[in-house]
């Protein structure tokens, strides 16, 4: 039975592609998060869809390094994961970061410091054992950074530099990493938000990465169009890219 | 605030949208004063589930199974499953939903608060029949376990109370053995309302799933469709592909213009596939669902619903005459007969007689007073209006078509309100 981690495992989009990865399989989960009875909600759902697939839930601090490093050596000790997900992410608000920087280090601290410590605990084992296929997620708001969400879009962006750096560093391994770089999605973290493009929804972002994850894909646009859409937006030129209410 | 509109896709108001991943958010929510409405997918068509300039408390996310056992077939779930999910699940198991309506694209919750209905009424009754339990938030915090054997009372106010009772957390439902997804189906046409009526009382028992579509331009010419469960096939999923209606039109693909056309072109297509056949259960009792955001055919104002229940054959006459003089029609005409099965909610639509359902193109005053109109022959005939289609029908009507009204009244929840219960009981 293949062995997946899921870190973060309340997020939205990690529950989707948990759903979809055990359709045709049983599969053996590891859901790490911080909230026992959330998880236990996840658990029992999983299992009635799949009555075949196994479930353990591991509570950690997302934010202390020694807890991180310990949960994946005894995760380690038991198994080798086949693949990692590191799914946590916070939006928050940008005017509050502005505002208060306690809350612009919660943020980074979710979306960049945490995740990063998880994937470089899981990568020096992964790295031992020659195998596993890390999955990150960034954004599309890491692509360029806006006013309306720049201290979510630097950490995101640091996701990005991160995973490029882990792709160098396993290039000639059977070490696979993943980045997947969502667009809006219709998840609880845009409930309210009147945007100006339909989200997409979590379904189909979660059966993009599933098929991206299964063709070791270096990055994933989900849904597809972002590629060319932050193409474009990388290039327009600062002159006119500052006048823009983005 | 964000602008959230209804199936029919009238008006697009402007809502607090609170989405619920989970319950133990909800008293925070709920602290805030301001009245919120219960929201599953905004499948139903008017104002039922809207809550203009207040809150609607997204259920989507309360997407969850809790438990299923293989043995009798009961599932519990959160309120915001969807209705395609459990039969994708379920039905390669050997379970079914006893009833579904329409569309698979509704949740749990929605399908219990509507107390929706199927082509196979005749059989299983309403999907309220078949919820064993579930459990009630008020806006306070209440919690309330009912079902047929407990908190009746509350029970029966909940199932089609259309979300005003409180917040439908989670429900048990009792699914039905099914051998697999395949029907055997037969397609009669019909020429005129009194064949129809002749087709539906000589039916077959046998036969588990009607309905018929007609018309409503030619005086009830139609077809009338029959299933039953059938030989099963090697092929458990059909479909897999559907087709997304892009983005909103200028104007309705379907007016008076075009309608005649659409109408004799479904007819005729239809026609040359009488006779017995094996099909997909997909594409007999959903036949919508391959086309996503069909309502954008309507154009950019929308579309009204009527279904309205009778059981005077001479009112529905008066009706169709009435829609012919106003030159306004419906390509979606539906006829259905239900039998003398009483519904255990308070607001239940479903009652003996036979049930139509048309869509009209919005062309505002011009629709409403049509739709008035019909009021009129439904209140004298002493029919009823379906509160998930409805947008415009009268107080007089809705009290006297409902007559469980002031007792149900007793369990509405003070914390929630929506666009109908202000137009018709506040």
């Amino acid at each position: 039975m293949k062995q997946y981690i899921i870190i973060g495992a309340t997020s939205s989009i990690a529950e989707h592609c948990m759903r979809l990865w055990q359709t045709n399989e049983a599969i053996a989960f590891t859901l790490v998060g911080r909230n026992q009875e959330k998880l236990n909600r996840i658990a029992q759902d999983l299992q009635v869809r799949q009555p075949k697939t196994c479930i353990q839930i591991h509570i950690v601090d997302f934010k202390d390094p020694q807890a991180i490093e310990s949960l994946v050596e005894t995760i380690y000790l038991n198994t080798t994961p086949d693949l990692v997900f590191i799914a946590q992410g916070w939006l928050g608000e940008q005017r509050q970061c502005q505002e208060s920087l306690t809350y612009c280090k919660e943020m980074l601290e979710i979306n960049a410091i945490s995740p990063l410590l998880f994937a470089e605990a899981f990568a020096k084992n992964m790295s031992k054992a020659n195998k596993g296929h890390l999955v990150l997620i960034g954004s599309v708001g890491g692509e360029r950074g806006r006013k309306s969400t720049y201290i979510y879009g630097a950490a995101k962006s640091c996701m990005a530099h991160y995973a490029q750096g882990l792709q160098h560093r396993f290039a000639h391994s059977a070490v696979h990493v993943t980045l997947v770089k969502p667009g809006p999605t219709q998840t609880p973290m845009i409930a309210n938000l009147q945007l100006s493009t339909n989200p997409a929804s979590v379904q189909t972002v979660a059966k993009q990465i599933m098929e991206g994850v299964r063709k070791n894909k270096r990055v994933i646009y989900t849904p597809g169009r972002w590629r060319w859409i932050m193409w474009i937006i990388r290039h327009i030129p600062a002159v006119i890219f500052e006048r823009l209410e983005l | 605030m964000k602008k959230i509109s209804s199936w029919g896709r009238l008006n697009a108001a402007m809502h607090e949208a609170i989405y619920l991943s989970d319950t133990s958010s909800l008293a925070a929510i709920l602290s805030r004063n301001k009245p919120a409405l219960p929201h599953g997918m905004g499948r139903s068509y008017g104002d039922v589930c809207l809550n203009p300039d207040g809150k609607l408390l997204l259920t989507q996310g309360l997407d969850k199974f809790i438990a299923f056992n293989h043995e009798t077939g009961r599932l519990t779930c959160e309120a915001g499953v969807l209705l395609r999910d459990i039969q994708q699940l379920m039905i390669p198991r050997g379970w079914s939903l006893a009833v579904t309506p329409g569309t698979l694209w509704v949740t749990v919750g929605g399908a219990i608060a509507n107390d929706i209905h199927g082509k196979n009424h005749h059989h299983f009754g309403t999907f309220g029949e078949h919820i064993v339990g579930l459990r009630l938030r008020r806006m306070d915090g209440e919690v309330i376990d009912c079902g047929p054997q407990k908190h009746m009372d509350w029970f029966a106010a909940t199932v089609g109370g259309v979300g005003l009772t409180g917040l439908i957390e989670s429900a048990e439902i009792q699914l039905r053995p099914l051998p697999g997804p395949w029907l055997e189906t037969e397609m009669i046409a019909f020429s005129n309302l009194d064949e129809f009526f002749s087709l539906s009382q000589a039916q077959d028992v046998a036969w588990e799933h009607n309905v018929s579509w007609f018309d409503c331009m030619r005086f009830g010419r139609g077809l009338f469709m029959q299933a039953k469960i059938g030989e099963q096939l090697p092929i458990q999923s059909k479909r897999s592909h559907s087709f997304t209606f892009p983005k909103d039109l200028p104007v309705s693909l379907v007016n008076s213009y075009t309608l005649k056309y659409i109408n004799n072109l479904y007819y005729h297509l239809k026609k040359s596939h009488q006779g017995q056949r094996n099909m997909h259960h997909m594409d007999f009792l959903y036949p919508l669902d391959g086309i996503l955001m069909w309502n954008r055919l309507y154009g950019p104002k929308g579309m009204y619903q009527y279904q309205v229940v009778l059981d005077k054959p001479e009112a529905l006459h008066e009706m169709l005459i009435e829609i012919k003089k106003s030159g306004q029609g419906s390509c979606m005409a539906v006829l259905k007969t239900f039998t003398h099965r009483t519904p255990i909610g308070m607001m239940s639509f479903v009652k003996k007689g036979v049930t139509m359902a048309l869509d009209f193109v919005n062309l505002g005053v011009k629709t409403r007073s049509l739709l008035a109109r019909l009021d009129k022959i439904t209140l004298a005939a002493q029919g009823r209006v379906y509160l998930a289609k409805d947008a415009c029908m009268s107080r007089e009507l809705f009290e006297q078509s409902y007559p469980n009204l002031e007792t149900f009244l007793k369990y509405r929840d003070p914390g929630i309100s929506s666009g109908l219960s202000r137009r018709l009981m506040d």
